[in-house]
């Protein structure tokens, strides 16, 4: 008696929860590939290979990319300064890592520009150039991959780096056999986290990178242009290939969190 | 040494890319004081937008909580199949483009859809409308309060629940008295992501909203639109406002955060 209304209650709040998740979420999102489909395959490979949408395609692959691996490497030392360094404004650091998840992408966008626009104080001007969409993209990633790895390094049992030095293994030599293999799944998830994020990213690059069709134009932005000039079906196919992407790096990152946790 | 050159690297890193930019235009907008900032932000078109935004991210955190706090009951409390796609289903939000978003709720709920159509034949609009508005930042703050609630909903078990449902109380009241005070934190938590995401979010309303100045133009938008019309000062003054909303969201999550307070437990 009591397990069957439990069941009802599970059945009616699932029922809730998934009517809530396809209004909002999950026919609009079938609708966009269904729309990207409406005139046949043949349409939608024309429509991601002309040349602005695949310029804009590889473009945001390439600089996502490049961004994943910068945070691979950037993210591991400032997660490993926050864990095993000690020195004043140590905390703060901590704080302001998440200052990119809490700031509105237009807002970093802006922020980027006047550092590092035609009004520089550094005389530094990145406007209207890919650099310029690389910065944008490394500033709204930057905690993926410090907030994934710190955790671990912080469990990380500092025995076996003694036992490894007492052994006679230099640095270098501790941190390559020892520290790093125990710190590759977390690294390897937070890049995949950054490139998923990077690929989709829109406000940030908006101020900042201009916009230039063949030169400065990431994905999400060509998409927007095309929703403006009413071409929605090539809107559509291209929305289509950037989810495609983002859910090949899913997958990836899936599977390697079970490798991970496997090896753990 | 090679401490203090990883110090300098991952110090220098944050400066440049974080510090020195948000630095420099909150410097730039209280440089000649207070007067110039409360001038531009309480101009009519700023105050609305502020109006707007906050009308929007108030109806989106509502229904973000609610639904947060009801899937992450369903995720940790009951067994059903499916339960990792569930899951899945509520992360895929955090993998879409904001202007994808914004497609997909167009393609179903514009004027030319049949959904879409069928609304505004009874007098309710959603695109270029609030409504789309606040369905559009429901959809990409979507995971934030569940994933802040389900670890710590793990963490506490139900055997409190169940003993006071022992002791006759019924659901809404074990929820009220036993679940809620249990995961408050963490809900606290989960809100405030919730909101500053909402009050922040620009690409999906910008392509939901069409952008009408005065109508559906929210702060983000404001700043956007200000500075292509070369109106530096006003679009500084509302970045600087979302750029002081987002520090006192730091601060508080950093007061939240569930793993921080377990440790002062």
């Amino acid at each position: 008696m009591t397990r069957s209304r439990v069941a009802g209650g599970t059945a009616a709040g699932l029922g809730i929860a998934m009517l809530y998740l396809s209004l909002i979420v999950l026919i609009p999102l079938a609708a966009v590939v269904w729309r990207s489909m409406d005139e046949g395959p043949g349409y939608f490979w024309r429509s991601i290979t002309t040349p602005d949408a695949w310029a804009a395609l590889t473009l945001t692959i390439g600089a996502s990319a490049l961004v994943a691996l910068i945070n691979l490497v950037m993210g591991t030392i400032i997660a490993w300064v926050l864990v095993r360094d000690r020195f004043p404004g140590r905390s703060v650091l901590d704080t302001i890592i998440d200052l990119p998840f809490a700031l509105p992408t237009i807002v970093a966008g802006l922020v980027l520009l006047a550092l590092y626009g035609p009004q520089s104080p550094l005389g530094i001007n990145l406007a209207y150039t890919r650099a310029a969409v690389v910065l944008a993209l490394m500033f709204v990633t930057l905690p993926f991959v410090v907030r994934t790895v710190q955790p671990v390094l912080l469990e990380l049992d500092k025995e076996m780096e003694q036992a490894a030095a007492s052994l006679g293994a230099g640095p270098f030599q501790t941190f390559r056999r020892i520290i790093l293999p125990n710190l590759i799944p977390a690294m390897l998830s937070g890049t995949a986290l950054a490139f998923t994020r990077a690929i989709a990213e829109f406000g940030s690059t908006v101020l900042i990178s201009g916009n230039l069709p063949f030169k400065t134009q990431v994905a999400a932005v060509n998409i927007f242009s095309q929703i403006e000039s009413d071409n929605t079906t090539g809107a559509a196919a291209i929305s289509t290939a950037l989810l495609a992407v983002a859910l090949v790096a899913l997958i990836t990152l899936d599977v390697l969190q079970r490798w991970g946790s496997r090896r753990g | 040494m090679a401490k203090h050159v990883l110090r300098v690297v991952a110090v220098a890193y944050t400066l440049f890319l974080l510090v020195l930019p948000v630095g420099l235009i909150i410097w730039r907008t209280f440089g000649d004081g207070l007067g110039p900032f409360i001038e531009a932000m309480s101009s009519p078109s700023a105050l609305h937008a502020f109006k707007v935004t906050l009308t929007v991210a108030g109806w989106a955190v509502l229904a973000n909580t609610v639904f947060g706090v009801g899937v992450a009951l369903l995720l940790v409390r009951h067994e059903f199949p499916g339960k990792r796609l569930l899951g899945a289903f509520i992360d895929l939000p955090m993998a879409v483009s904001p202007v994808v978003v914004g497609l997909a709720l167009v393609l179903v709920y514009g004027r030319f859809s049949p959904v879409g159509s069928l609304l505004e034949s009874w007098g309710l609009q959603i695109i270029f409308s609030t409504p789309g508005m606040v369905l559009a930042t429901v959809f990409v703050a979507l995971p934030l309060v569940v994933r802040a609630v389900v670890p710590v909903l793990e963490e506490l078990g139900d055997e409190q629940e169940q003993a006071a449902q022992t002791l006759g109380a019924g659901r809404l009241q074990t929820f009220l008295r036993i679940t809620l005070p249990g995961i408050r934190w963490a809900l606290g938590y989960g809100v405030v992501l919730c909101l500053a995401r909402s009050l922040g979010e620009y690409g999906a309303v910008a392509v939901v909203s069409g952008r009408l100045v005065d109508q559906t133009q929210t702060l983000t938008l404001y700043v956007e639109e200000r500075f292509q019309n070369f109106d530096q000062p006003a679009a500084f003054a509302a970045a600087t406002a979302l750029a002081l909303i987002a520090v006192v969201t730091l601060l508080l999550t950093k007061l939240l955060r569930p793993k921080d307070r377990s440790h002062g437990n």
